[in-house]
């Protein structure tokens, strides 16, 4: 049914750190591994070793520049489905494909009813929908469904694949709906924010700001640029000798 | 966005059908009396033919199309589901219609038949411009201008093709022309459904960004955000689908294109079909001039994706949407 649940308490999500994230793809590759296993297998590729590779990802690590001169600095951003809390991808849907779940706010694609009408892609502001070319079915990130709640995983890993691959600790799985737990702390702390608030799809994942570049005034007194090693003046002293010997 | 050749043939071509099935449950809501049986077969094909090809032409950019009956059974969220459900319950209404007219069926189920065929039809239409008006992500669809747009044109291709056939069923069956009544609605039709269009595209040139490249990454505040670097070295889906992206001096021209062949062409040649004397020039004006309309509404609907921008584009690189 694509009329959407009533709100309930829980809002599984996930909070991206853009502040330590070293863009280094560790999870849209888990993420591509995982779920090229999972309940929304296969993630298929073409030409993957050929000069127009098109491949099928649920995660995709962006680069960007933020602010000019020296305040500037590269920003990595992991790209996936926000699970909304008022998914246009969900209310579109002509067949009851899309669904978002009461018990947990994911929002999940039941791959045997999908026309393949591609409407719930054009819907979503965040292009977390693909085609599956093969299929002619829409695939979408399913918080690991498979994982989080999967018995025969390891406890510690159940969590999404792309959280448990993170290298750098910038990817936090939770339930955002609690605001005593550990990652709505981690948004209230840290400033975190909503993507594209104005179009009203109430998105539960957060990404943390960049922390201020440290520079100047305040930080740790680092000089500006490297000073020489032989002091202009006074004009003596061995290294100022052999900078003579040598320069003739 | 992705300009599918499918979907552009089902909007024009269901758009006109539905138009006409409208205009003729209106008229015969208006005036209930039965009609000669050779022009109400032919009206009545031909709406169906235009409806049905539409319909299944949309299949074809289905991944599934064998499942496209699942796509009745979301009427209460949907606008899509919706416009399925009007479009099949269409069918039954004209086609009683269509039955009453010729005398097969009481002749007091001209009106209420009429009335039923009018409003799914008209029905439909909107339900097909709320479905682009209604995406949020695509700033250029929704707007005020849409779904009006598709009702407007629906009706008014409706009309001409009404009027053409209407003229060479004329012609055909040796009488003189009835009355121009057909070519003063598609004229009278043609007026509102312009003056939308034009709206729409000034619109569209003219509305403030809805998101910009720093709202949906969530860098605000920092000064100017630009892409660095993109996730993939090749296109992906999203940018196939969501990315494409159209030159503006071949919008300007196509606009124009669209504008000549969809409207002031066909104001000329059915002003001439109506002061025509001859059954057999008035016949041939008329049918360019139907057939001048669905190419340049052809023009038009293909501009109407590939100038509409999706935000996901700001994610590769575009600033503002």
């Amino acid at each position: 049914m694509t009329s959407l649940p009533a709100p309930g308490p829980k809002k599984l999500g996930l909070v991206i750190d853009l502040d330590t994230c070293v863009g280094c793809q560790a999870c849209a590759v888990a993420c591509k591994e995982w779920n090229d296993g999972g309940v929304a297998a296969p993630l298929p590729d073409h030409d993957p070793y050929g000069p127009r590779p098109l491949g099928l990802w649920f995660n995709r690590v962006h680069g960007y520049e933020a602010g000019e001169g020296r305040r500037a600095r590269t920003v990595h951003f992991p790209r996936s489905c926000l699970h909304c809390e008022e998914p246009a991808c969900v209310t579109v849907c002509p067949t009851g494909t899309s669904f978002k779940r009461a018990e947990d706010g994911i929002v999940l694609v039941d791959e045997n009813l999908c026309i393949g009408c591609k409407l719930c892609s054009w819907a979503c502001p965040y292009g977390a929908r693909e085609y599956d070319y093969d299929s002619g079915v829409m695939k979408k990130c399913t918080l690991c469904i498979d994982r989080i709640y999967n018995e025969a995983v390891d406890e510690r890993s159940r969590i999404p694949a792309c959280v448990n691959a993170c290298p750098t600790g910038a990817r936090h799985f939770g339930d955002l709906g609690d605001p005593a737990s550990p990652i709505a702390t981690l948004v209230a702390e840290r400033g975190g924010v909503e993507l594209m608030p104005e179009l009203g799809m109430k998105p539960v994942n957060r990404y943390l700001p960049p922390r201020p570049a440290r520079m100047g005034e305040g930080t740790a007194d680092a000089p500006e640029a490297l000073a020489p090693v032989v002091p202009a003046e006074p004009d003596r002293g061995l290294l100022h000798w052999i900078d003579r010997v040598l320069s003739r | 966005m992705h300009p599918a050749l499918s979907v552009i043939l089902f909007t024009v071509s269901s758009g006109a059908g539905f138009g006409m099935l409208a205009l003729l449950g209106l008229a015969a809501a208006v005036q209930p009396q039965e009609a000669p049986a050779g022009a109400v077969i032919a009206e009545f094909a031909i709406a169906f033919a235009l409806t049905s090809f539409g319909l299944l032409s949309s299949t074809f950019h289905l991944g599934r199309p064998e499942r496209a009956w699942r796509a009745f059974s979301q009427w209460r969220s949907s606008w899509l589901s919706r416009e399925g459900v009007l479009a099949v319950a269409s069918y039954p209404a004209a086609l009683a219609l269509a039955l009453a007219l010729l005398g097969l069926l009481p002749p007091q189920w001209i009106r209420p038949a009429g009335v039923a065929t009018a409003l799914l039809s008209a029905a439909t239409l909107i339900s097909t411009g709320m479905i682009y008006a209604s995406l949020k992500a695509i700033p250029r669809w929704s707007n005020p201008w849409t779904t009006p747009g598709y009702l407007a044109l629906g009706l008014m291709s409706g009309a001409s093709m009404l009027h053409a056939f209407s003229r060479i069923y004329d012609a055909m069956s040796g009488v003189e022309p009835a009355g121009a009544a057909s070519g003063w609605l598609t004229l009278a039709l043609l007026l509102p459904a312009l003056a939308i269009k034009l709206g729409y595209w000034w619109s569209i040139d003219h509305a403030a960004p809805r998101a910009t490249i720093e709202s949906a990454t969530g860098l605000a505040g920092r000064g100017p955000v630009r892409q660095f670097e993109a996730p993939h070295t090749a296109d992906n889906y999203v940018m196939k689908e969501m990315g494409y992206r159209i030159a503006r001096k071949h919008a300007k021209k196509l606009r124009r294109i669209a504008l000549a062949l969809g409207f002031a062409l066909p104001a000329l040649l059915v002003s001439g079909s109506v002061l025509t004397p001859g059954a057999v020039g008035a016949a041939s004006l008329s049918l360019l001039a139907a057939a001048a309309m669905l190419t340049g509404l052809l023009i038009e609907r293909w501009l109407f994706f590939a100038e509409a921008r999706h935000v996901v584009t700001l994610y590769y690189g575009a600033a503002a949407v």
